[in-house]
């Protein structure tokens, strides 16, 4: 590598444009050019240098700030396209998506399954744009921090001439030396907190050099927080599960291993009340009807002592009773158990009495737990009635036979055995709701309904996450970088006395406007002019 | 309570209204300018600005007050809070750069936010379980005071477009500032319809059939261009011109047509009476305007605005995701978009820095980041089904 020495005699590494030091002109290019170009100082950029190795063209590629806005802007669209129309996960889960797309949208909704876009935010390719902006994020940071901050480090107070004339904001104040109150705009500056360094009689005031790490930190954040979402994929470190739980249920809580269980005392629904609250909303209440106040699951977790041994009933202790509710998780050991939706009055318990058809007379009433339901239930005196066959959820399958679509008894139906003395073998009968029917020909017995039992079921998202503190810190870090790199400015005031001339020039990073005000405060009374912004002059010439 | 509060808002309204005029004096009186002084209309129509946003201010407690929780719960008090939100962020930015054009461009844009969302049900409703949340307050105040810091830069933009592009000739510049003025008169056509039509109490109802086929009633508060799939007229008596299918939700889109017909027509009447195109019309009003400072003022509100968007539509909407919804990111249309004005503001940032994009580039890209907050705010709530539907 071979090495730039400056005439002031600072050695710069390859590819410097600016001096470190002194800020001398070095590259040849440059030299012609009315202004300096002071992004990231004219320090030599590894991107800027080098172009032979494979290595050096991927670096070359994602260190370019030109592709980094690229991968934004795609990516932009990319999540537009994704917001036409619902993704997967908002739509009803037991339709096929292509089904549901084209009954909702239409054609345009089944092209838009075919493109995966109603997949989209999980799709290869939006990651493969999300991690390649991570990618150019620590390539395009490193290229420039480095090299940058060598350059700030590096810089001494006596600036070469080529370098002052070459700022935007430049001026030449001419007159006896004696007319120049040097130590009053020392003063000046100090008061507007200013460092100052002082060299041969040439000063160099800065302040808010921090505010150029502003950048680099906040991508240090962002790198972070995208390191934190791909910690979900981790196994241990996220848990995403649903909890039906029914009124007076006790249930293991899916994803803790068996560890806790959770017992649902209520489940309570509230609507506000015209009559009940606040008077000013009556007008709202009277439009809109039925307006949800509360959503509300009393519980009691539950922690199992002992190693679980299968077949054998949990031994549970008492965590802790709490009231669950909309933006008020339980939150224990890591987990946290949110409501998030309900069923009211579910069918819970049947019952029914075994009569007679022609006498009408009752011999006694049983009671179907629909969850649990028993196989035979004893009534007085020599009857008895065998459950055959029980379908939670009933319908007929093509060949005309009943099954059941789920485990959840939304339709009941039963093959019953009756016994009786008159018929000791039993007589056979299938019950649904509304309907009875005798596939062995005419019984004497029948099983009459006789109501029902409800109960609530709230459903409840049981959540780990463990990733949630690097995301946390991801998103601070980028937070304070950000505001350090856009409420502060580095501003820098070079003064140097030239044989009966003073010469002045600055450079702000932005907030060219605050810069200008600032050393026009400065100068105020002290015999210097206000410098001239030289690339209004320039485009004054061109216009 | 609820009395005082819409009189306070409506004072606001009218108070911003006379601020903008006085605001348009200042530029006429330009002397005082050189000698680095504010003209009297200047600090008369700041004075204003600042009773006004008083008043709104007054509007906003004594609204909270009388519901009990902040009042950003639903499209017409997010909306009116976040033009309340852009006559503060003027008052920050005026007080830094004491530009009087600023005024007579931020302020209308402020009312024509407001007029729009008074369009909405106005009625003070009860939280669902979902919004019971302190951070209701956070979240949404700072994202809207995000946004509004955001628009000033649109507004900036609008004014060194107005001065810089080149009205001799007619160029896609011409073109591209004539549809965002045309998209602002569209807006106040909205207005005007629906305050006209809803001071007459003007309704239709129709029986319609939905896409399941299912017959359902649908009511109209403007006369239907476009009637409901199968609709049948119940009530009123002006026929449809033409019937929708079921697919496309008939209503909204008669309010569509009706804005950008109304928008023609003002549009129409404006060039047929001035012979000029609305931006060159707009020109005297910047004429001593230095292009060099509407360019920084644009810039800088984006710097600003955009950490405190960050922090209120993002870090703060993602706390309050894993509380309420159990994740603090789920792709909803509303949480999307804003990413989608996060990645579009953060291209600007690096545009401006590494690739030099100053001046007329720059103003342009403020443009289109407000036009994509105005999509959040406007098609995302109403068009694209999502969580963040509450209006």
């Amino acid at each position: 590598m071979n090495e730039v020495k400056c005439e002031c005699g600072h050695v710069n590494p390859h590819g410097t444009v600016l001096c470190e030091a002194c800020g001398r002109v070095l590259d040849e290019k440059e030299k012609d050019r009315k202004l300096v170009d002071m992004r990231y100082e004219g320090s030599a950029r590894r991107s800027q240098t080098y172009d032979k190795t494979i290595v050096d063209k991927i670096w070359n590629f994602f260190s370019s700030v030109k592709v980094g806005i690229w991968l934004i802007v795609i990516t932009l669209i990319a999540s537009a396209l994704g917001t036409i129309l619902p993704q997967e996960m908002y739509i009803p889960p037991n339709i096929p998506p292509e089904q549901y797309y084209l009954d909702e949208y239409g054609t345009f909704g089944k092209l838009y399954v075919e493109f995966g876009f109603h997949n989209l935010y999980g799709s290869w390719w939006y990651l493969i744009l999300v991690a390649s902006i991570g990618i150019s994020l620590v390539i395009c940071s490193l290229d420039r921090v480095i090299p940058l901050y060598r350059a700030l480090k590096a810089q001494k107070v006596s600036r070469h001439e080529g370098f002052l004339k070459r700022q935007r904001l430049f001026g030449i104040s001419t007159g006896a030396n004696s007319n120049i109150d040097l130590e009053q705009i020392k003063i000046n500056l100090r008061d507007k907190r200013y460092s100052i360094r002082e060299e041969d009689g040439n000063l160099l005031a800065e302040k808010g050099r921090f505010s150029r790490w502003g950048p680099y930190v906040n991508h240090i954040g962002l790198i972070i927080f995208l390191l934190g979402a791909m910690l979900r994929f981790v196994p241990g470190m996220y848990v995403d599960k649903v909890l039906w739980i029914r009124e007076g249920e006790t249930k293991a809580i899916p994803g803790t291993n068996g560890q806790y269980y959770l017992s649902s005392d209520k489940f309570i629904l509230e609507v506000y009340d015209k009559e009940k609250d606040k008077e000013v909303f009556s007008d709202a209440l009277g439009k809109m009807g039925a307006v949800a106040k509360n959503y509300q699951s009393n519980v009691t977790l539950l922690e199992r002592e002992g190693d679980a041994i299968p077949g054998e009933e949990p031994n549970l202790k008492k965590v802790k009773d709490y009231s669950i509710k909309v933006n008020e998780p339980l939150k224990y050991d890591n987990y946290a158990l949110y409501q998030v939706d309900y069923k009211l009055d579910e069918l819970d318990k049947m019952h029914f009495n075994l009569i007679n058809k022609k006498s009408e007379e009752s011999f006694g009433e049983i009671e179907i737990d629909l969850y649990n339901p028993k196989l035979k239930y004893e009534l007085n005196k020599g009857y008895s009635v065998q459950l055959m066959n029980y379908f939670p959820d009933f319908e007929f399958d093509e060949n005309g036979d009943p099954v059941t679509k789920s485990p959840v008894p939304n339709n009941p139906a039963f093959i019953f055995k009756m016994f009786t003395p008159d018929n000791p073998e039993g007589e056979v009968s299938f019950v649904a709701i509304q309907q009875t029917v005798e596939p062995f020909g005419d019984n004497e017995y029948k099983m009459a309904f006789a109501g029902i039992e409800t109960k609530n079921v709230s459903a409840l998202t049981v959540r780990k996450d463990l990733t949630l503190w690097v995301i946390g810190l991801g998103g601070a870090i980028f937070m304070i970088g950000v505001i350090q790199g856009a409420y502060w400015n580095h501003r820098r005031i070079w003064i140097q006395p030239k044989s009966g001339e003073v010469w002045i020039a600055g450079h702000t990073n932005k907030n060219w406007h605050g810069l200008k005000r600032e050393i026009n405060m400065v100068i105020k009374d002290t015999g210097i002019h206000e410098p001239i912004d030289q690339t209004q002059e320039q485009e004054k010439k061109i216009s | 309570m609820a009395e005082i509060s819409s009189n306070l808002l409506y004072s606001a309204f009218i108070i911003y209204l006379v601020a903008t005029l006085v605001f348009g004096g200042a530029i006429k009186d330009k002397k005082t300018e050189k000698e680095k002084k504010q003209s009297k209309w200047a600090v008369m129509g700041f004075g204003l600005t600042i009773l006004g946003f008083a008043a709104q201010l007054g509007y906003f407690v004594t609204r909270w007050i009388a519901s009990g929780h902040a009042p950003v719960s639903n499209l017409f008090e997010f909306t009116t809070f976040f033009g309340m939100m852009l006559v503060g962020a003027f008052i920050i930015i005026y007080s830094i750069y004491r530009t009087a054009a600023l005024g007579v461009f931020t302020l209308p844009v402020a009312i024509l936010v407001i007029a729009y969302g008074s369009m909405f049900p106005r009625d003070i409703s009860p939280l669902i379980p979902a919004l019971q949340s302190d951070w209701l307050h956070i979240h949404v105040t700072t994202a809207a005071a995000g946004q509004a810091i955001l628009s000033v830069s649109f507004a900036a933009g609008l004014i060194f477009l107005v001065k810089a592009v080149d009205q001799t000739k007619s160029s896609k510049q011409t073109f591209w500032l004539e549809t965002v003025m045309f998209g602002l008169i569209c807006t106040l056509a909205f207005v005007i319809v629906s305050s006209v039509f809803s001071g007459l109490d003007y309704k239709e109802s129709f029986n319609w059939v939905d896409k399941k086929g299912k017959e359902a009633v649908m009511e109209y508060s403007l006369p239907a261009l476009a009637g409901p799939h199968k609709g049948e007229l119940l009530e009123g008596n002006f026929e449809p011109i033409a019937e929708m299918p079921a697919i496309i939700n008939a209503k909204k889109l008669n309010t569509v047509i009706w804005s950008i017909g109304g928008g023609l027509v003002l549009y129409g009447l404006l060039r047929l009476i001035f012979r000029k195109r609305v931006a060159a019309l707009l020109r005297p009003l910047v004429k001593n305007i230095n292009l060099d400072l509407v360019d920084e003022i644009s810039y800088r509100s984006v710097l600003i605005g955009f950490p405190v968007f960050t922090l209120g539509a993002l870090i703060f909407a993602m706390i309050w995701a894993q509380i309420a919804w159990t994740r603090f990111w789920g792709w909803d249309p509303k949480e999307v978009w804003a990413l989608i004005t996060f990645l579009f503001y953060a291209a600007f940032l690096h545009l401006r820095l590494s690739k030099g994009w100053h001046g007329e580039k720059s103003a342009w890209l403020a443009v289109i980041g407000f036009a994509i907050m105005m999509f959040n705010l406007v098609a995302v709530n109403l068009v694209l089904a999502g969580l963040h539907s509450y209006a």
